[in-house]
């Protein structure tokens, strides 16, 4: 395979943007500028659906690989996808269209502006989940601020500049620790490059310094509490398509770091510190959803939401068994789908009525019935029905949790049902009840590329609810040789 | 005979700065013509020193007391670009104020050479009188709009305190010449590896002058002050090419004749190196006017290239030489934007002034916002990797204070330079400025721009040139 395929991917995003920057910006309704942007992401998404089915999923060595030199003796720009990543790639070159699909509402002013930024955000996106260089990823990870602060500051609600500003500042400062280290690992054992990394394995003494400044970068992103704050902030202020691309890739972007650098580099110190992800994930579980029981506002319900289900996944990728990580990667990518999806319904309403609070709706079932039907499905996957892709990955980390802790697998279940009572009990109060508010009788249902966008996000949800195999041949090489080489390597320490 | 070629940058410069006063004296209205001629002295300058002395590894002269080397013709390359850059971009900015003289380039000529001299000295006196002959053109230089109060203040507080810093070097000097008996370094060096208090004494005097010279905190009072008053294109060469030479006479002092003495400074730079990261970033928070935020957004730069010169390693050094270069792009680049900031015939200088910039110019708003997340270290942009070659050498050493610390101090400036952007890009928006801006603004805006924004894709280049500097 010469052509670089997973370079064109990065790179096809940027080409768009610098195109649209040499296109004439036009007030209102930019519809040259949204084609633009459209035809480069739907190509750019179907090249990585070439890019699936070209992938042998018989393997768990890296494919597609890439590697020219870029710094002299010292950095190498070095791509390449397995398993576990080229799901995440395909899930951030599918919400991307979706995002520019739905933009049209959201977002009033310099369109082509706020396009060129979530056309540039792709590329980072794509260029973390398939670096193999610690610097190269450290790169695309911190680079994705920039697109995203301006995103929220920009085109967001009333208090955006507070949330931009909370959002930069926390994750820069958690990203700083994981830069020492990665300089660390550097001079530790000479190389950056990830598969050299993973034959070679870092020294005992260091793993648990250089897992915890990881750890503060990841963390800080996934969101884990107590860290998380940062993220209904910037949820509630940012434009629908900047928090659909928040919670659906951004946040995976910590998780997958956690699975790759992590586990794969620091198997001891990963040992050592599980009962410190253990606890803070069961809190983060539990109290996030109680904290979503509170909520008045219809997306920091979705935020706090998004907080608990990224504790069900950092709980899934510890338990380092089998089911419990290939759980976790199915649950991001699910809740990739699903909270975009929910996003996107709540984005649906906050066009019409210009407002976010549950207590403004009521009864919308008898005015927007096929808005409550999409709405329902999306309710029922985030709390992991079975026969949606929510059930999948939420049953698979329990059961890896009850192979390694029962306890924590007990009170993780307990969030399960939290789960339903939150999401359940918004739907309830948004969509049934009585219709008091007078405004909502006018309200519209769904429009064509409304009601596009949620079947597109509602098909794979239900598809792989009832068929998740595709997603687990895919990983399953890759987990299963990232499990064994983690216990010959917890074996011979 | 000495080669006198290798020091015909020196003489050259010096000859055209005698003969543009000539000039000046004798034909009325020359300023233009001075201006011109000046911008091609220093080009041909440039052009001498890199076909004479660029491919010289180390020649001394003049009885040792006249180095050039690798460091001493990259050192003087950079200044003189930088000084070319400046002279051709403060023209409109002088026009305005009336302070279109012959003086003007006469003086950055003149301290341009100084520096030059101070780059390749390798000897106490003839570092002492480079140091002076940019100093004096330097206080001229601040208060050279007159008329208005700052300026002269400015002016006169830059001369008093940097005399009382050249008075303690002069006498750190003395007590190291006491010790050594010899002004040359490379005999210094040789001479000094006792454990004498009194040479510890020579040694921090000397530290601190130099400290003085590059605003590293704790000797940093001036800069602000300074900065802000003088005008601004003075402002934008203080912030970039004193920087240069007074950093090469620093890696020179403590890697040449200090060599042997690395215990006792290396506590020194790292106390100065911290000090100013976090006191640079720090003080930036609360400040109103752009000038004095980059007054103090440089102290905490110059704490990061500190951080390289602690090491007391050659990938240390390479890469404060690495971090000073982008530095002074980045300081180009932000100053051309704030010359751009004029409606008729008035500079604003406050960050209110920028309130919503982007609605109205959106290119020159693109711009500042690549400039300032370069200057927040953010990657891909130059910035980031000018730290991230500093925080290798750091690291490479096992300094994970240093490190850490810096790297924390980074988030805290990074505010500094999220509030300007949120000012230029979140906030509503203001009259518009003038666009007829002069050509080599725009140039130099553009080609330093794209060199940040596009520095990821070869990085490498730099580091292959600045490598070649072997000091230790």
């Amino acid at each position: 395979m010469n052509f670089p395929i997973l370079s064109s991917l990065i790179l096809l995003p940027i080409v768009g943007a610098l195109f649209l920057f040499f296109t004439k910006d036009k007030e209102g309704n930019n519809l040259t500028a949204k084609y633009v942007a459209l035809f480069t992401t739907v190509v750019n998404f179907l090249i990585s659906i070439y890019l699936w089915i070209s992938f042998d999923q018989s393997t768990s060595s890296f494919q597609f690989v890439e590697d020219r030199t870029w710094i002299e003796g010292f950095i190498n720009y070095k791509v390449g996808v397995d398993g576990i990543s080229i799901l995440f790639i395909i899930l951030t070159t599918f919400i991307t269209p979706l995002c520019i699909i739905s933009v049209n509402n959201s977002v009033k002013n310099r369109l082509r502006d706020f396009l060129i930024a979530i056309l540039i955000m792709e590329s980072f996106m794509i260029g973390v989940f398939c670096a193999l260089d610690l610097v190269v990823f450290y790169l695309f990870f911190e680079a994705g601020l920039i697109p995203m602060f301006l995103i929220i500051g920009i085109w967001g609600g009333a208090r955006r500049v507070y949330s931009a500003f909370k959002f930069f500042l926390y994750t820069l400062l958690g990203s700083v620790l994981m830069l020492v280290a990665i300089i660390s690992i550097y001079w530790i054992t000479g190389t950056t490059d990830v598969v050299q990394l993973y034959e070679i394995g870092i020294d005992v003494k260091y793993q648990n310094l250089l897992w915890l400044a990881f750890f503060s970068s990841f963390a800080v992103k996934t969101p884990m509490w107590p860290v998380h704050t940062w993220l209904p902030d910037a949820h509630v202020e940012a434009p629908t398509a900047g928090s659909v691309l928040l919670a659906a890739i951004l946040l995976k972007m910590a998780g997958y770091g956690f699975i790759r650098f992590s586990l794969g580099l620091f198997p001891v110190a990963s040992e050592v510190f599980t009962p410190l992800i253990y606890t803070l994930s069961i809190i983060a579980i539990i109290f996030t959803s109680l904290i979503a029981l509170m909520q008045e506002d219809m997306k920091k319900l979705i935020a706090y939401s998004s907080v608990a289900h990224m504790g069900f996944v950092t709980l899934g990728i510890f338990t380092l068994q089998q089911q419990g990580i290939e759980g976790s990667i199915i649950q991001m990518i699910s809740h990739g789908l699903v909270s975009a999806a929910l996003f996107l319904t709540v984005g649906v309403v906050y066009d019409r009525m210009h407002s976010r609070l549950i207590s403004t709706y009521g009864g919308l079932v008898s005015v927007i019935p096929k808005y409550s039907i999409l709405f329902m499905l999306f309710a029922l996957a985030s709390l992991g029905l079975p026969g949606t892709s929510g059930f999948i990955g939420e049953f698979l980390i329990l059961m890896g949790a009850f192979k390694d802790n029962f306890l924590v697998a007990v009170i993780a279940s307990i969030g399960v049902i939290l789960g339903a009572a939150y999401i359940l009990w918004l739907y309830k109060r948004v969509v049934f009840g009585k219709l008091i508010n007078e405004d909502l009788k006018k309200m519209l249902d769904l429009n064509r590329s409304e009601y596009f966008i949620l079947s597109c996000l509602a098909v794979p949800i239900l598809f792989f609810g009832f068929y998740p195999d595709p997603l687990i041949k895919t990983i399953e090489v890759s987990v299963t040789d990232l499990i064994n080489t983690h216990n010959t390597n917890i074996a011979s320490k | 005979m000495e080669n006198l070629n290798l020091i015909l940058p020196e003489i050259f410069i010096s000859l055209s700065i005698m003969f543009l006063l000539i000039l000046g004296v004798f034909k009325n209205d020359s300023s233009k013509i001075t201006f011109n001629l000046s911008l091609f002295a220093i080009l041909i300058t440039t052009i001498i020193t890199i076909n004479e002395t660029f491919s010289v590894t180390r020649e001394t002269l003049f009885n040792e007391s006249v180095v050039v080397d690798t460091m001493s013709s990259l050192m003087k390359i950079i200044t003189l670009i930088g000084g070319f850059l400046v002279l051709v971009i403060s023209s409109t900015y002088l026009k305005t104020f009336k302070i279109y003289n012959i003086e003007y380039p006469i003086l950055i000529l003149s301290s341009i050479l100084g520096m030059m001299v101070m780059i390749s000295s390798n000897d106490l006196i003839v570092f002492y009188m480079g140091l002076e002959l940019q100093s004096l053109a330097l206080y001229v230089l601040a208060t050279y709009n007159r008329d208005q109060l700052k300026s002269s203040e400015a002016g006169l507080k830059y001369f008093v305190l940097s005399a009382l810093s050249s008075g303690l070097l002069l006498y750190g000097c003395s007590l190291v010449y006491g010790f050594s008996g010899s002004t040359n370094f490379d005999i210094i060096s040789n001479q000094l590896n006792s454990n004498e208090y009194v040479l510890t004494f020579g040694i921090v005097f000397i530290l601190v002058g130099l400290a003085f010279k590059i605003s590293a905190v704790p000797f940093h009072m001036w800069a602000p002050d300074v900065y802000e008053g003088s005008p601004t294109t003075v402002t934008l060469f203080f912030t970039m090419v004193p920087k240069i030479a007074a950093l090469t006479v620093f890696i020179r002092f403590l890697y040449v004749p200090f060599l042997n003495l690395i215990d006792q400074w290396q506590m020194i730079i790292i106390f100065l190196s911290i000090a100013s990261m976090v006191f640079g970033a720090v003080a930036a928070i609360g400040q109103t006017n752009i000038k004095r935020l980059i007054a103090y957004s440089s102290i905490g730069h110059i704490g990061y290239t500190l951080a390289g010169l602690a090491t007391a390693s050659n990938e240390g050094i390479h890469s404060s030489i690495i971090y000073i270069s982008i530095y002074v792009v980045m300081n180009l680049a932000l100053f051309s934007c704030l010359l751009m900031l004029r409606r008729k015939d008035k500079y604003y200088e406050d960050i209110e002034d920028l309130s919503g910039l982007s609605k109205n110019h959106p290119l020159l708003s693109l711009c500042m916002l690549v400039i300032l997340f370069s200057l927040a270290g953010i990657p891909p942009l130059a910035g980031f990797f000018a730290k991230f070659y500093i925080f290798k050498a750091v690291l490479e050493q096992s300094m994970f204070f240093l490190a850490i610390v810096g790297l924390l101090s980074t988030v805290v400036a990074a505010f500094n330079y999220l509030r300007i952007i949120k000012i230029i890009y979140f906030d509503t928006e203001k009259d518009k400025y003038d666009t007829d801006h002069s050509l080599w603004l725009k140039f130099s805006l553009t080609v330093s721009t794209i060199l940040i924004l596009l520095y990821f894709i070869f990085p490498s280049q730099l580091i292959e040139v600045v490598s070649r500097i072997n000091i230790i």
